[in-house]
């Protein structure tokens, strides 16, 4: 199609339908499916082009956007201390779901030894299914799609995920396990 | 480019000889890939020598595109309806049986509707469609309708048809006698009759034989 302004120089009278009703009056199927190919032609080349540059332009401006949220963005304030298990009610070898801040997704507590503690993100990094602890082996595991993680550190070992559990800190004060922040496992 | 608005088509069957320039002349554009889409009809074979060209009347709401399910028919902005869009088309043959002219005709090889596109190619720069060009009785005839008036004066251009209650105003003019009156085609009487090019009278030979 050439330029459409040079078209409507000689342009003629448009297509009646056969009820001879005004175009405003007539059902909206005939303006989707016009007779006239001038109204046919409503994507134009020149449309697709400036669809496709404004939107892989929102995408890249949002990537920045993004970018600067991580470098200059305000670090959240962590959330305050909260009381999640007594020394005595876990055995060593022991384990214990709790919600730290309150009404979190489900954190994984296990006791590995007399004085040592260790707290996770229940949820598996890849997709977030419930991880179980093997502590006799010092890992833990994702059974969904055989994941595997260090029980230590929380670094993934094996299958598909890639990124570690994010840590919850632990303190012992008056044999009481306080949870004090939470280390995310992606810094 | 559109065509011109002063140019107009004028058709006058009074005026064919049957001399066949015109379909010879329709293969030769290169709207329509060597493929003539112009028709001679007889009126009456057996009885008459009168012939009558059949082209696109090129409707102002054209009842092929009405009926195209697949949006395949479009009317340029001056008038002219083209041939189904290609990727369109789903040679269904709707727009053959809904015609009330018989002017499109499927072209079954390449699954596609083929029709009198007024020779786009040539009348969108200023130039008579070919069959118009060639035609030695002007019969077909492309140009002003004061020319018209000037060369033929016993003659006036129709262009509005009454197919029962359809009312049809097409592009193309036909010159019709001066006193002639409004036809009005009765489509329910002539739904069982044969159609033109199938009818019995046809079949010269046959009746030759028998007489």
């Amino acid at each position: 199609m050439s330029d459409p302004t040079a078209h409507n120089g000689s342009l003629g009278p448009p297509s009646v339908p056969p009820n001879g009703a005004p175009a405003t009056e007539q059902p909206r199927w005939r303006r989707d499916f016009p007779i006239d190919s001038d109204e046919d032609d409503y994507v134009s080349r020149r449309d697709l082009v400036k669809y496709i540059v404004l939107t892989s332009g929102a995408f890249a401006v949002g990537q920045l956007w993004l970018v600067s949220q991580k470098l200059f963005g305000r670090r959240s304030t962590p959330p305050p201390t909260l009381p999640v298990a007594s020394v005595s009610e876990l055995a060593v070898g022991g384990a214990k779901t709790f919600n730290y801040p309150q009404g979190s997704t489900p954190r994984l507590l296990v006791r590995l030894g007399p004085r040592a503690f260790v707290a996770y993100d229940q949820q598996c990094t890849h997709l977030q299914c419930p991880v179980i602890p093997v502590v006799e082996q010092g890992k833990l595991h994702c059974p969904c799609h055989n994941g595997w993680f260090d029980l230590r550190s929380g670094a993934p070992i094996a299958g598909p995920p890639q990124r570690r559990l994010p840590r919850v800190l632990l303190e012992v004060r008056n044999q009481t396990v306080y949870a004090t922040g939470i280390e995310d496992g992606a810094g | 480019m559109p065509v011109p608005e002063l140019f107009e088509f004028f058709v006058d069957p009074g005026r064919c000889i049957g001399c066949q320039s015109c379909i010879q002349a329709c293969a030769e554009c290169d709207t329509h890939k060597g493929q003539s889409m112009i028709q001679l009809d007889y009126v009456d074979r057996s009885r008459s020598t009168q012939t009558l060209p059949v082209l696109c009347m090129h409707c102002d709401s054209p009842t092929c595109a009405e009926v195209c399910p697949a949006d395949a028919i479009k009317r340029t902005g001056d008038g002219v309806v083209q041939t189904a869009r290609k990727p369109r088309c789903i040679a269904c043959n709707n727009c053959v049986l809904a015609c009330p002219f018989g002017v499109p005709k499927m072209n079954t090889r390449l699954n596609l509707m083929m029709k009198c596109d007024m020779c786009y190619d040539r009348t969108s720069v200023g130039l008579k469609p070919m069959c118009a060009s060639v035609c030695p009785s002007q019969a077909l005839a492309f140009g002003t309708r004061a020319e018209m008036t000037k060369l033929r004066p016993r003659a006036k251009p129709v262009n509005t048809f009454q197919f029962g209650m359809q009312t049809i105003r097409t592009k193309v003019n036909v010159m019709v006698p001066l006193d002639a009156p409004r036809e009005v085609v009765d489509v329910t009487a002539a739904m069982f009759e044969p159609t033109i090019g199938h009818d019995v009278l046809d079949d010269v030979f046959e009746s030759g034989g028998e007489g």
